[in-house]
């Protein structure tokens, strides 16, 4: 740069300076909407009166301060019923028919007579760790997300942050967080990256530490299965489906709760600011397409679920069996592991193997439950796991009671984020103290909401 | 094939089917990735019509051009200085009013625009009839009614495209006008922007920018003084795929 004679720009800025004054941008904005109001006059004609505030009279009722929250909760609860009524019947059928597909496989490895540790690897631990992630996955994420997006596209998400604006702006965050929840509920490492819709570096960063507080899709089926198996034991038929829906529905509130929460006292401490004005665009509703819709974003989840399963759960699986299959003088190193853990997750509410699927899973939160029943699996004695009701029971016989599935529920929504998480929030702040901060929050968190849920059911008597 | 490439650009509101639009015209032909140094998305692609190539550059989707986010910042500097051959401006017919405030700015910006106007279909359901002859007439560019998700008015964007770049379409601009107290200080102006940032950027656009304290553009102005824009995106990865 030149330093020598004034700069023409900074001489420019300086005569444009002098002739402004405050309310100049006012002025302009105003001119503009003039001219926009004046060739729409000119263009526009109405032949439908009723048509034409149509979008106005849904928003007066979505977004009314009396019946905002009430429709989004109901339609949160539906979407969650449907998801789980109907993804019932396909898991149980994937998993009959995986499991009767390695009945087969294992016939095959016996004949060619290959060794048992190849068949423990590859069938025990690939095969099976796979299988359940689908089997287990893909029919709610493959129902959930579709009717997620036809509500997206219909235009109701906007309204859904004009609601929820009010409650962020009290706890000191962005209006616009509610929006990255929402692209949590498929995939938390794509929602930190959607938060840069949040311009100001402070509420963004309240945006990236909370938003795993959002269960994502490896964690749905988490949260759907122990709530239908321990939550809603003593129900049958559509009882059932209502009670496990009502725990998710539940689970997923606490999250919100735990996230207005953090934000409010990081918003109080940390991250001290007042939250910045924006203005948000509510589109008009459209009819989405609802067949193109629901097709294209039925084999999305899909194609995404069983790449996850094929990626992670794969290795994590073989990792897992040799784990169970190593000895260390009379136990396995998973054994041992475990052991290791169980004091401490004994005082949370879980076991030593729970905690330890929990810290193996930390690349994926959908290989948790693969790596526990695993686990339980090399420790006892069933060895097909061909229902829910299986599963059920090999819970049962480690000792669960609904205090332990609860527990595992609430450390599954809190803990800290996937593996995948962690690196995109770090490539987003640049900053080894915030990823370590979202690491540490959300376990503390976890740590202490388990803890206290087991001794205060212990001290009630409740068990 | 005719190697010469066309850059069109793609502006809009978002909600306005922009994305839909860019997804019909480049199929499978685009890439994404960041502006470089800022964190917004990049999409860009690829089609050909008549034998000669276009390049087609999605900018994000704003509600106005002043700079008040990265955003705005990347789509105008992009308009400014990658100075596309065609900018085409995507409006939400069934929000014409609230949408043609962009468009009007985008106007003062660069000559070469063309308005889609798309969701016609969802317009003519909620029975609005739009005059887009008399509105091409007002905003002295070309008009077309677009339903760009049932692919209807494509072929005539992409004759109406091919025209502007081969300079068969004259344009007149709708030029906003404004107060008697900032046209005033506008033509004041005038002579010194006309002279420090030379001929090549919208004077008065700029004049008017500079009034209301748009120092960013300023320093964007000083930075980009020749067509640095159009030799960085040269080096963009073309990863696209013919199909």
């Amino acid at each position: 740069m030149r330093a020598t004679a004034p700069n023409p720009f900074d001489e420019l800025m300086e005569n444009a300076n002098r002739l402004a004054d405050g309310d100049t941008r006012e002025q302009i904005v105003a001119s503009i909407f003039q001219t926009s109001r004046h060739i729409c006059q000119e263009t526009v004609t109405y032949t439908k009166q009723e048509k034409q505030y149509e979008t106005e009279k849904l928003d007066r009722i979505f977004t009314s301060k009396i019946w905002g929250f009430p429709i989004m909760l109901a339609i949160l609860a539906v979407v969650i019923y449907v998801t789980i009524a109907g993804a019932n019947i396909p898991s149980s059928m994937l998993a009959e028919f995986f499991g009767w597909l390695e009945g087969y496989i294992t016939l095959l490895f016996q004949q060619l007579h290959a060794p048992s540790w190849l068949h423990g690897i590859l069938v025990l631990g690939l095969y099976r760790g796979t299988t359940w992630v689908v089997s287990v996955m893909l029919p709610p994420m493959a129902i959930f997300f579709p009717i997620f997006a036809l509500l997206e596209n219909y235009g109701y998400l906007p309204r859904v942050a004009f609601n929820m604006d009010r409650l962020f702006k009290k706890s000191g965050a962005h209006g616009k967080q509610s929006l990255t929840m929402a692209m949590g509920f498929g995939c938390n490492a794509a929602a930190i990256m959607s938060t840069r819709i949040i311009e100001s570096p402070r509420e963004r960063m309240l945006a990236i530490l909370t938003n795993n507080f959002v269960p994502c899709n490896g964690r749905w089926p988490t949260l759907i299965l122990l709530a239908s198996l321990f939550m809603a034991a003593g129900y049958t038929g559509g009882w059932k489906t209502l009670v496990t829906a009502s725990v998710v529905v539940a689970m997923v509130i606490f999250g919100i709760v735990v996230t207005l929460t953090v934000s409010w006292i990081l918003s109080k401490t940390a991250l001290r600011g007042v939250p910045t004005h924006y203005t948000l665009e509510l589109p008009p509703y459209r009819r989405p397409k609802i067949w193109d819709t629901i097709v294209r974003s039925t084999l999305d989840k899909s194609v995404y679920v069983l790449k996850r399963a094929v990626t992670v759960a794969a290795p994590a699986g073989m990792l897992t069996w040799v784990l169970a299959n190593i000895h260390v003088g009379d136990t396995t190193v998973l054994a041992y592991s475990a052991q290791l853990l169980d004091p401490f997750a004994r005082q949370l509410g879980l076991d030593g193997y729970i905690l330890l699927a929990f810290i193996l899973g930390l690349p994926a939160n959908e290989i948790v439950v693969p790596i526990l029943l695993m686990g339980y699996l090399s420790a006892g004695a069933l060895l097909e796991v061909d229902s829910m009701n299986a599963i059920k029971q090999i819970f049962v016989e480690q000792g669960w009671t609904w205090l332990t599935a609860l527990n595992m529920m609430l450390f599954s929504l809190l803990h800290y984020p996937c593996g995948t998480t962690l690196i995109n929030i770090y490539k987003e702040t640049k900053s080894k103290k915030w990823t370590l901060l979202s690491f540490l929050i959300p376990t503390s968190i976890a740590v202490i909401v388990t803890f206290t849920t087991t001794h205060l059911v212990q001290w009630l008597g409740l068990l | 094939m005719n190697k010469k490439k066309y850059t069109v650009a793609l502006a809009g509101n978002p909600n306005t089917g922009k994305s839909t639009l860019f997804n019909v015209l480049t199929g499978l032909r685009q890439h994404t990735g960041n502006w470089p140094g800022k964190t917004v998305i990049h999409a860009e692609g690829f089609f050909t019509y008549k034998n000669e190539e276009y390049q087609i550059i999605d900018l994000p989707g704003t509600y106005s051009l002043y700079s008040n986010s990265a955003d705005e910042e990347v789509a105008r500097d992009f308009i400014i200085f990658g100075k596309p051959d065609v900018t085409l401006v995507v409006l939400d017919a069934t929000a014409l009013e609230r949408n043609l405030n962009l468009a009007l700015q985008v106007l003062e910006m660069t000559d070469r625009v063309i308005v889609c106007l798309n969701l016609m279909d969802e317009a003519r359901k909620k029975g609005m009839i739009i005059d887009t002859a008399n509105l091409s007439k007002k905003l002295g560019v070309p008009v077309v009614p677009l339903a760009a998700r049932n692919k209807e008015g494509i072929e005539e964007l992409l004759e109406t495209i091919a025209r502007m770049v081969h300079g068969e379409i004259k344009t007149t601009p709708l030029a906003v006008s404004y107060s008697r107290a900032i046209e005033e200080k506008i033509t004041k102006l005038l002579p010194l922007v006309k002279e420090v940032v030379g001929e090549e950027y919208p004077a008065r656009w700029v004049a008017l920018r500079l009034l209301d304290g748009d120092t960013s553009l300023l320093h964007a102005l000083q930075h980009h003084r020749h067509h640095f824009f159009r030799e960085g995106s040269a080096h963009a990865c073309h990863c696209a795929k013919s199909i």
